[in-house]
């Protein structure tokens, strides 16, 4: 039984093969009950595959997974009234209303009609959902039904909950409720694992996180420990030529506080403290006379995780990067 | 409880769940209730005057209606695949399978929400055939016995649908296998016109066709004539498909969502 000192989750070489594509090769993870830990990666990566292991959809190819003390495959039955998930996509029933829905999950926790009635009530107003759940979930915005899918996962207060990617697809501001969601509700004394693409997200919400790439891990700490990996705060500048890269890193070389980066006339620069730097920045870029198009501060994305512990950017898997970069300066700015 | 009891209630509470959605989808009512009206008066008025029918049977009136009510209800299923693809593809059945409820009941309670809406369409038919002209001729204990034989046979064909509802990629893929597979068996059947009146290769498949079976039965108990032994094949044809298909769906539903 789930002694004190006992890991709420805990795999051994993990493997997960699909036909050709190895999904997972060995991954060993230990997550302390009670914390939250962020699986970090690229689309691709293999989070969902981990999460699905976990939770009992998928078997595995080889290795062993332990959740809540009992193994994913032989204890799956008795490890399914343990935990909770939201998948990568909200998986509640649109032609439901939102009361609806969790009263039927808490039925298939077999909870009894009664409390899975209360629960669902006091659920949908601590998701800030009372007003909205008599209403089928086909008339819920992309916030709404993440909130409805995160509260259906918590419906029978399992000790162990997963959360796949769960705020992707929600535009910044709901992102940022999600968090405060998440925070608020899933760490008194749950063990969380959540996965996602934005190191600010794991940054925000988990205490170790595990980067995670091809199905390896790459890196595995506390955030601060990561981040004194990769290096704080990056200065990022726009060239309005895209020939002058070696000039304007060159340029900023003294400032910098580790390997800078270049992608496409952008160059990335790692730097220690944040005061001052833009007008340094621009003075220096001035005088080699390198042209400036745009200039900004941003705290280290995934991008920059993966040029440090890998030296190659991530691939992402069908053009999703389109659609994760432009989010960054706006989170920058909802935060101040 | 023990397991045997949770397995009820898991296929109660999905049953209920399927069909608190039914009202919530105009297109799945219409598909209840108009189109088995549309079906009744296009064959009575349309085809009706063209068609011959043996001479024990009063008129195509009294013939055709129990042909449209085992067709109605071997399609009556139709919303379990849809409903099936659909709940695979918006990752529905990934939370119930994470859930600690019976596994199978995801597919058992949708199977039984059809048992209703199967007597939904099948009262809704009479009706309207008593109002163009059909009438029972046969004691109450038939034509219920007929009725009895409708719920098991819709049932049954419920888990065909279940099951091509999990070989499915998509509603669409569900709507074309059903319609290209099921729908022409119900028509080369003695459901429409007397088998006697087809080809000969064609009448050959329609008598052997368990369609036919299932429709002279259901005559007989309603409106008399002969039946042989129709109705205890019938009633064996609908136990065997169930059986068949819950056994085979049972394995592809553990197969469909571990290969996805
Ligand atoms: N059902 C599947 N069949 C074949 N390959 C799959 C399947 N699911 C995932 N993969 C592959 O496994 C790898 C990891 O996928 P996934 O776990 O979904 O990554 P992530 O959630 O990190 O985006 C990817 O290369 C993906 O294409
Ligand atoms: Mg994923």
């Amino acid at each position: 039984m789930a002694g004190a000192d006992q890991a709420a989750i805990e795999t051994e070489g993990l493997r997960k093969s699909y036909k050709d594509v190895l999904a997972l090769c060995g991954v060993d993870l230990r997550v302390e009950q009670g914390t939250v830990f962020g699986l970090l990666g690229p689309n691709g990566a293999g989070k969902t595959t981990a999460v699905r292991i976990l939770t009992t959809l998928l078997p595995p190819s080889g290795g062993s997974a332990r959740v809540s003390g009992l193994d994913v495959v032989s204890d799956a039955a008795e490890l399914r009234s343990r935990i909770g998930l939201a998948g990568q996509y909200a998986a509640v029933d649109e032609n439901l209303t939102g009361f609806e829905n969790l009263e039927m999950v808490g039925r298939l926790y077999h909870m009894g009609r009664q409390p899975s009635r209360r629960r669902a009530t006091e659920l949908l107003e601590r998701f800030d959902l009372t007003d909205a759940g008599g209403r089928v979930v086909k008339t819920y915005s992309g916030g709404m039904r993440r909130r409805l899918d995160l509260a259906a996962a918590l419906v029978a207060s399992p000790p162990v909950l997963f959360l796949d990617e769960p705020t992707t697809g929600l535009d910044p501001r709901s992102r940022i409720g999600l968090w405060e969601t998440i925070e608020d509700h899933v760490a008194g004394g749950k063990t969380v694992l959540l996965t996602t693409q934005y190191l600010d997200e794991a940054d925000r919400l988990a205490d170790r996180i595990a980067v995670i790439d091809h199905g390896r891990l790459i890196a595995e700490g506390t955030s601060d420990e990561l981040k004194d990996q990769i290096g704080g705060e990056r200065i990022e500048v726009t060239l309005c030529n895209r020939d002058r890269v070696e000039d304007a890193i060159a340029a900023l070389a003294e400032i910098a506080d580790g390997p800078p980066g270049a992608d496409d006339g952008v160059i990335s620069v790692p730097i220690r403290a944040r005061d001052g730097v833009i007008v340094d920045a621009v003075r220096r870029l001035d005088n080699a006379g390198v042209r400036v198009d745009d200039l900004a501060i941003r705290r280290p994305t995934l991008d920059d995780v993966f040029i440090t512990l890998t030296g190659h950017l991530a691939e992402h898997e069908n053009g999703d990067r389109g659609e994760a970069e432009p989010r960054e300066p706006e989170l920058e700015e909802a935060r101040r | 409880m023990s397991s045997l009891s949770y397995a009820v209630s898991d296929t109660l509470v999905i049953a209920v769940r399927n069909l608190k959605r039914i009202p919530r989808q105009p297109d799945l009512l219409t598909a209840f209730t108009i189109q088995p009206i549309m079906f009744v008066l296009l064959f009575v008025y349309v085809f009706g005057g063209a068609i011959q029918v043996p001479a024990i049977y009063d008129d195509y009136t009294d013939f055709l209606i129990p042909g449209i009510v085992v067709q109605s209800m071997a399609f009556g299923g139709f919303v379990t695949a849809i409903s099936i693809t659909d709940d695979l593809n918006r990752g529905l059945i990934d939370r119930f399978r994470s859930l600690p409820m019976t596994q199978w009941a995801v597919v058992a309670g949708r199977t039984v929400a059809d048992i209703l809406t199967n007597l939904l369409s099948l009262v809704v038919m009479v009706v309207v055939g008593l109002i163009v002209g059909f009438s029972f001729t046969q004691p109450l204990p038939d034509v219920l016995l007929g009725i009895l034989l409708m719920v098991v046979f819709g049932y049954a064909f419920s888990w065909v649908f279940a099951w091509v509802g999990l070989v499915s990629s998509s509603p669409e893929t569900a709507n074309a296998f059903g319609f290209i597979a099921i729908f022409p068996l119900t028509f080369v059947s003695s459901a429409f016109v007397p088998p006697e009146s087809m080809p000969a290769a064609i009448q050959w498949f329609a008598e052997i066709n368990p369609f036919s079976t299932v429709v002279d039965a259901l005559r007989s108990l309603w409106i008399g004539g002969p039946a042989g032994n129709d109705v205890w094949a019938s009633f064996a044809w609908a136990i065997g498909i169930t059986i068949v298909f819950a056994l085979i769906t049972a394995h592809r539903y553990r197969n469909a969502v571990l290969s996805r």
